[in-house]
């Protein structure tokens, strides 16, 4: 075998490379180590395509926004070196702050609401002997998730409208008095926004916690219900910590879409009325690709990148902990 | 970091249908009830969408309400031709041909190198790779806008499709390396020792075994970049290249929009994505769910 480019066949890799070895000791050493040296190159050129794209077009861009983030620039003539000016704007801009406090204020509505009401539904639907639900339930609840965010906007702006279905729904039931423009209303448009998260995410939440169920054994809860703990019991006892794992996958793709959304609130309310449902993401839009002020944008972006790796790496350790 | 949980397509592979024991009474009424409430809430949104796209041009908006004088297809025709999402439609398939076949060779290859070869310093290089899970779009998408533009791979199909396919390469890594490392090592021993290189392991022992991983990477894949919204929002300012997520948030943007146009237009935009999560559905849940918990 004398291929240029592949490593010989005989030569393998991990534990089986070391019985190798030990069980036919290799006539030449030096031929062994240019054979040896050449598998780890070839194996490299396997990894060349990934690596590539992933570090010219992801991890350059964002070191590069890191270190546009040091400078006053307006995208169009000289940036001016600022050191931690923007950085120092980031955390006392009363702009810039409530859309901190409206990314938190989404948590609840895109990761703690849907992980409710999916455990919920999942405790009641597994408590159901016999057939929990079709596979065309699970089609339909995940159908949010497929959708494009920018449809779902579009879709849910006419739910939310004067004339929409939402306000239709509330004069048939004779209350009338209760409706209102959702998304142009300051008190309104944030949780009205946040509630198109939990409609989008619920239906996965619930079909990963039902399919967690499905591996939790039935004579726990046979035990359980020997022991005399009721639904409730039962649910906080057996059924929340035995979803750990669940839970915590649950809240880290949740926690990041709340963290970094943009195509719903760029689409339904665009941040406003005035400022009440911007959000980082479309700050930073706002700021580099309208505002000209690149700079504090980058800042923006480096700082809502460290809070959405904390968060995960939070979460991960906190389901890694025995209960 | 790969198996700590459950995992294993089997226990999605039943998915929420019936397990085998059964367990004593209770629930009764409320499951069913629980069950047809999520549906509701689901469907009711797509109703009125749909009920939108049927009313007679120039109908302002309807909620629930059945057009009175029929059906009127004549929106779609509208929204394809004339409103140009016929061409965003096109222009999106584009992207989406480009960046799917290569995003799901460059992660099989790199997923088989990590999970079958001793790559120097190959932990480092996932952990890198890794990295990207954590990294938000609108963290790389103001350089991406420069750098691109400067390079004149702005409203050009090969930046765009770069810019995704650097975004997707990390769950990708993640997925091809984590199925490969189930394959039997058994296999690839065996061909190694028939004289087969490494990359025809690969090609004629590994892939042939591998279509369920990389029909659901793939699927993915393509929902994500059909999906995608910022990124072509900032890379694409050529309207007549405009893929049709970004078409769609122009569209609606505009003053005295149509209703049963906008939403027939709508319509038109989440049909093939739609259609392809249908016809995949089980390597879709089933790559959401234990992607994720893999993870």
């Amino acid at each position: 075998m004398t291929a240029t480019t592949h490593p010989t066949p005989d030569r393998t890799v991990g534990p089986v490379r070391a019985r190798a070895i030990g069980a036919r000791p290799p006539r030449a050493p030096g031929r062994a180590r240019t054979l040896r040296r050449r598998r780890r190159a070839v194996a490299l050129l396997y990894l060349l395509p990934a690596l590539l794209p992933y570090t010219l077009f992801a991890v350059a861009p964002a070191l590069h926004t890191a270190y546009l983030s040091l400078f006053d620039w307006d995208g169009v003539t000289l940036p001016s070196f600022v050191g931690g000016a923007n950085y120092r704007r980031v955390l006392t801009d009363p702009q810039l702050r409530a859309a901190a406090w409206h990314a938190g204020a989404l948590i609840v509505f895109f990761s703690v609401l849907p992980i409710c009401l999916g455990l919920v539904a999942a405790a009641i639907v597994a408590r159901r002997p016999g057939r929990r639900g079709t596979s065309a339930v699970r089609t339909l609840l995940f159908l949010p998730q497929v959708v494009p965010l920018v449809a779902v906007a579009v879709i849910w702006r006419w739910v939310y409208a004067d004339d929409g279905t939402l306000n239709q729904a509330l004069r048939a039931l004779g209350l009338g008095s209760l409706a209102d423009s959702w998304l142009g209303s300051f008190t309104w448009a944030l949780p009205a926004v946040g509630l198109i998260g939990t409609w989008v995410v619920a239906g996965l939440c619930m079909v990963l916690f039902l399919s967690g169920t499905q591996r939790i054994d039935r004579e726990i809860y046979e035990a359980a219900r020997m022991d005399g703990a009721g639904p409730v019991r039962e649910f906080w006892s057996v059924t929340v910590p035995l979803l750990r794992p669940e839970i915590a996958v649950a809240l880290s793709i949740t926690v990041i879409a709340a963290l970094s959304s943009f195509d719903l609130i760029y689409i339904t309310t665009g941040g406003g009325p005035g400022n009440s449902t911007v959000v980082p993401g479309v700050l930073i839009y706002r700021l580099a690709f309208g505002g000209g002020q690149v700079g504090l944008a980058s800042a923006l972006a480096v700082v809502l990148t460290l809070v959405i790796s904390a968060a995960v790496l939070v979460i991960n350790r906190l389901a890694r902990e025995a209960p | 970091m790969t198996n700590r949980t459950v995992s294993g397509t089997s226990v999605f592979e039943t998915g929420v249908s019936g397990p085998r024991a059964s367990v004593s009474k209770g629930g009764g009424l409320a499951a069913p009830a629980v069950l047809v409430m999520f549906c509701a809430a689901v469907l009711v949104p797509f109703l009125s969408l749909l009920l939108a796209s049927v009313q007679p041009a120039g109908t302002p908006l309807t909620g629930l309400a059945l057009p009175k004088d029929g059906i009127h297809l004549e929106n779609f025709v509208h929204a394809w031709s004339a409103a140009g999402f016929g061409s965003l439609l096109r222009s999106s398939a584009v992207i989406a041909l480009a960046v799917v076949p290569a995003a799901v060779v460059c992660a099989t290859l790199a997923g088989y190198a990590l999970a079958t070869m001793d790559v120097p310093g190959g932990g480092a290089f996932y952990g890198y790779l890794l990295l990207g899970l954590a990294i938000p779009t609108e963290v790389t998408v103001i350089p991406l806008y420069y750098d691109l533009r400067a390079l004149g791979l702005t409203d050009t199909v090969q930046g765009l499709a770069l810019a995704e396919i650097a975004a997707f390469m990390p769950f990708g890594v993640f997925w091809m390396r984590a199925h490969f490392l189930t394959m039997p090592r058994a296999l690839i021993e065996a061909a190694r020792l028939d004289g087969a290189s490494s990359w025809s392991v690969l090609w004629r022992v590994l892939m042939p075994n591998s279509r369920p991983a990389v029909t659901t990477l793939g699927v993915l894949y393509f929902v994500w970049s059909w999906n995608q919204f910022l990124l072509p929002l900032i890379l694409v300012q050529d309207p007549s290249r405009r893929t049709a997520p970004a078409g769609l948030g122009f569209f609606t943007g505009q003053y005295d929009v149509d209703v049963p146009l906008l939403a027939a237009a709508t319509l038109i935009v989440i049909a093939p994505v739609v259609a392809v999560y249908l016809f995949f559905q089980r390597h879709f849940i089933n790559g959401v769910l234990s992607g994720a918990l893999k993870g």
